[in-house]
């Protein structure tokens, strides 16, 4: 019997991927089959196309908990018996679709993968890219996606603490979502995700089942899909309930802090939602599992096998309690409010059985299941970053109107402060944040447990974490190896700027169609670039997710990895932040403010003056790794008062984000700026960081510097006069923080 | 002291309530919305958060919960209660305190930093405040927007009961300085007996210098002295 082209069609299966499972199965399929077939060989589920690639990665490192893949998120080990847990995850198909629900849902997802390892979720950074604000469209997407981040994030009491926003053409029709959680847990009351022990139950807590989200997975994640047919695909999105997820929350957290003995695991229901849910636990377990579909509780009528299976309804939990503790858990659950149902149990045979009461509508192999093919395709680099690399840099007129065009760079979507986006986050919810969004890097504080008997707590001593995201699409578009490389090492910086040891990575990486030569060269290029970053510079990927298919007309997004960074303060009252104090000597640490005209490739004033994107990408992981340690050391011992990460819009960009957060001037008129002012002002040469320090600590920097064989110059000094002069740029503060503070508003104004 | 931190479903300044009236040396105990018996606590606090997750009107159905009669007949016994965002909200649908809270001005949600100037400083809440006083606190809500009709507000304002108007640094009560629209810039007023505080900012989390400022004590520290003192 053949096989209709238009059910594979339907599951996003090839033919030969059929003809594959038929041979291992040794038989066809029945249709509930096939869609756990679909579901769990996805690319969204199955990482067909990308596995070979992420083993790539480096993965293991000191402080590392967690084994590639084998959880919901990756553990870090922060000292004194606590632990971090983090993940960043793409909802960007969704998104496009339907902007508000489909943010929210990412939120939704990525805080259960936290939770559902037995750590409260204490921080959410999302990191954003849309096309032009001059289109209406992205003006729409932005809102509504900011607006579903904000309605479910703030609804859950987690704050939305950073991330970034940016706005390049190649986002237009496909805007990225990543969303990342950080979790906080003791390292003893971690849980797993696997169901073990056969004859244990499988619990299903949370919301009923619709028939919203089928095919999510298969269908809007896995493959490319026409503008025209969004209206179509809207019922493919899921629709959030914040308020239950938060009762959801409470109770797992409950279990797995207080009850762990009744439990072997605690699993989300993710993309595919129950099949891949039992079904990876199943595997994770070396178990089997039955599942009576019949048990699960529906919030339509006449649903089948099949779409229970597959339905993405969100806001549910498989618990694998033991046996014997059933009652235990469900009345746990209930008084929190969240309903449960008994929905099948673990066996011993290593085989999925899918019943509709009595009757066994599929039974099939969990290895198999799980097993998805992997493909490893030829790259090739497109046409395009042969042409990029050889523009003419030194050919283009040096900058006239320095003054004007650095107020054109402050007003900028890329650059402009994102104030308007973070105010609708809740930033200070569960008392921890020291540092909201809109630093280098937000600062968290981890609670010290206050003694029972009233009063202070019980040591005196906070530690602290620093989280940042970054990606550049641009630089990963002109060079996809060095831009990513650089995206690891701008996330660091960060981290490092805030005064904390980045230790680990999560990364979310956003390609178009694999298939495509082109496209699979960016995703090699870009693996490549972000093993070498984290291998130089101390910070293994312990989680992620891979979002391929971000494509429209025929046209790929910009490839672009979103690194989300983790950083760890062993006391966090020694942050930093950016905002230094008149009197201050600025000092630039890396290179000199002089640059080569080079440093314009790919930056924000190319784009923005010459309208051009290109050139030649340039970091040194080794100067990048002295840098880096040569701030933190200054920081932790006291030399700088402030710093912060020279990047987007170059060293003037970075000394005006300085003062403003200051509210203070800069007298730097006599800054050797070389022949290139252009260059100097806003070139993006990498592995720079601004320090400033009281004249008096002038030697100790220089001793702490130069001892790392690290370059250092000096810029000049913070004032408190209102008046930015650098080199010969003299500008009132006043026009700086206009520019800055209402880019973005002005922009959306249309 | 004893503090009861009523949790509703879908509160979620439980934990920064409790910890920061730690901070102030207090006792304090998260009480789930079963609970009908309070009477072993001396001050009630009905925390911000999103209870049953607005999806109502904001606190229209937390107000019918179990441990709410105990709430009521704890404030008309003349016992200090507080309800702060979502408490406050809270409070206004169980007729505690008069008016209504209504969507933000903006349509979005706002989450920042705000100037109060205290205005009142005769209530259970508020004594170690001087009239006049300029304190910073975080805001976070979306339907935070001080409603009434203007014969009640005349009355809120001859009868002492404004506890706190949004402003500027230097004190000024100006519609820049308004996060939200609310009516004569009110972030916060007392009942009669002024035993019963309801504000949409948080002072809960704004107890420690390290996250960014401790005048938020300045509620706890108050309610602790009154009291001591005795009504």
């Amino acid at each position: 019997m053949a096989i209709e082209q238009s059910v594979l069609d339907t599951i996003a299966l090839s033919r030969d991927e059929y003809q594959l499972i038929v041979e291992k199965l040794g038989r066809e399929p029945n249709e509930v089959e096939l869609g756990l077939f679909g579901a769990l060989w996805s690319e969204h589920c199955g990482y067909k196309n990308s596995k070979p690639l992420l083993r790539l990665l480096p993965a293991e490192g000191a402080y590392v908990l967690t084994k590639r893949g084998a959880e919901n998120a990756g553990a870090v080990d922060i000292g004194d018996g606590m632990c971090i847990v983090m993940k960043i995850e793409s909802h960007n198909h969704p998104s496009a679709v339907e902007p508000y629900e489909g943010a929210a849902t990412g939120v939704g997802g990525i805080v259960r993968d936290i939770f559902a390892m037995g750590a409260r979720p204490i921080a959410i950074l999302d990191s954003l890219r849309f096309g032009p604000l001059t289109e209406a469209r992205n003006r729409y997407l932005l809102e509504g996606v900011v607006a579903g981040i904000s309605g479910y994030g703030n609804c859950l009491g987690i704050p939305t603490v950073g991330g970034e926003v940016c706005f390049e053409d190649s986002y237009a029709a496909n805007p990225l979502v990543n969303t990342m959680c950080i979790g906080f847990a003791p390292v003893d009351k971690l849980v797993t995700a696997a169901a073990e022990g056969p004859g244990n139950i499988l619990l299903l807590a949370g919301a009923d089942t619709g028939r919203d989200g089928i095919h999510g997975a298969s269908g809007l994640a896995s493959r490319t899909d026409p503008g025209e047919r969004f209206e179509e695909l809207r019922p493919a999105v899921q629709v959030g309930n914040p308020f239950l997820e938060k009762m959801l929350l409470e109770a797992c957290l409950d279990l797995a802090h207080n009850h762990v003995d009744w439990i072997t695991g605690i699993q989300d229901f993710g993309a595919a939602g129950l099949t891949s849910s039992a079904i990876e636990s199943a595997s994770r377990g070396g178990t089997g599992i039955a599942i009576d579909v019949a048990k699960v509780p529906r919030r339509e009528e006449g649903m089948t096998p099949y779409e229970v299976m597959l339905s993405e309804s969100q806001e549910r939990m498989l618990i694998i309690v033991r046996k014997g503790h059933e009652d235990d858990v469900a009345a746990l659950f209930e008084r929190w409010e969240v309903p449960t149902a008994i929905i099948g149990h673990v066996t011993d045979d290593r085989l999925v059985h899918i019943f509709d009461g009595e009757e066994e509508v599929g039974t099939l192999p969990v290895e198999l299941l799980v097993e998805a093919p992997e493909y490893t395709r030829e790259g090739e680099p497109a046409q395009e970053l042969y042409e990029m690399e050889s523009l003419d840099l030194i050919g283009l007129p040096d900058v006239a109107d320095a003054g004007a065009a650095l107020l054109r760079l402050l007003a900028a979507p890329n650059i402009t402060s994102k104030r308007w986006v973070h105010r609708q986050y809740d930033q200070s919810v569960l008392s921890n944040t020291v540092v909201e969004a809109g630093a280098d890097a937000a600062v968290l504080r981890i609670k010290p447990v206050l003694s029972p008997a009233e009063g202070a707590p019980a040591d005196a001593r906070q530690r602290g974490i620093a989280v940042a995201t970054d990606g550049n699409g641009r630089y990963c578009h002109v060079d996809p190896y060095r831009g990513a490389s650089i995206a690891v090492a701008e996330a660091a910086r960060n981290v490092v700027c805030a005064g904390a040891q980045p230790v680990a990575v999560t990364d979310c990486l956003n390609f178009g169609n694999p298939e495509r030569p082109d496209v699979y060269y960016q995703m090699q290029a870009v693996v490549h670039g972000i093993a070498e970053a984290c291998d130089a510079l101390g910070t293994p990927v312990i989680s992620g997710n891979v979002s391929l298919y971000n494509e429209s007309d025929g046209v790929p997004v910009y490839p672009t990895p979103v690194i989300g960074m983790l950083g760890i303060l062993g006391d966090v009252t020694e942050h930093c932040t950016m905002a230094p104090s008149p009197g201050d000597e600025l000092f630039v640490l890396g290179s000199s403010i002089e640059q080569a005209v080079d440093s314009l490739s790919a930056s924000e004033h190319l784009r923005l003056e010459h309208g051009k994107i290109g050139g030649r990408l340039e970091i040194d992981l080794q100067l990048e790794e002295r840098v880096q340690r040569a701030a933190l050391a200054a920081i932790r011992q006291g030399v700088a008062t402030a710093a912060h990460d020279c990047s987007d819009g170059g060293l003037a960009v970075t000394l005006a984000e300085m003062c403003l957060a200051a509210d203070a001037g800069l007298d730097a008129a006599n800054a050797v700026v070389g022949n290139r002012l252009d260059a100097a002002l806003f070139g993006e040469a990498q592995s720079r960081i601004v320090l400033a320090v009281k004249p008096e600590k002038r030697d100790d920097l220089v001793g702490v510097v130069t001892s790392m064989n690290v370059p250092l110059e000096y810029i000049g000094t913070v004032t408190a006069e209102g008046h930015f002069r650098l080199g010969p740029l003299d500008l009132p503060l006043a026009d700086l923080r206009d520019a800055y503070e209402n880019g973005l508003e002005r922009a959306l104004a249309g | 002291m004893r503090f009861a931190v009523i949790v509703f479903p879908g509160t979620w300044s439980d934990h920064d309530s409790q910890y920061s009236l730690q901070l102030a040396g207090q006792h304090a105990d998260l009480v789930w919305h079963r609970e009908t018996d309070l009477s072993g606590y001396d001050a009630i606090v009905l925390p911000g958060g999103f209870s049953y997750g607005d999806y109502l009107r904001c606190g229209a159905i937390a107000r019918f919960s179990p441990v709410m009669p105990s709430v009521v007949a704890a404030a008309e016994a003349g016992k200090p209660v507080i309800g702060i965002c979502n408490g406050f909200q809270v409070l206004c649908e169980a007729h505690l305190l008069p008016g209504a809270l209504m969507r933000n001005d903006s349509l979005q949600y706002r989450c920042e930093w705000v100037n109060l100037r205290a205005e009142n400083n005769t209530s259970a809440w508020t004594g170690l405040l001087e009239p006049g006083q300029v304190i910073r606190v975080p805001i976070s809500h979306g339907e935070g927007r001080y409603f009434a009709e203007e014969a009640t507000l005349d009355e809120l304002e001859s009868s002492g009961r404004v506890a706190f108007r949004y402003c500027t640094d230097a004190g000024e009560v100006t519609p820049a300085a308004n996060p939200n629209g609310s009516e004569r810039g009110i972030a916060g007023i007392v009942n009669e007996r002024g035993n019963v505080l309801g504000m949409m900012p948080h002072p809960e989390r704004a107890c420690e210098p390290l996250l960014g400022g401790e005048d938020g004590l300045l509620i706890w520290k108050s309610v602790a002295e009154w009291t001591k003192v005795g009504v």
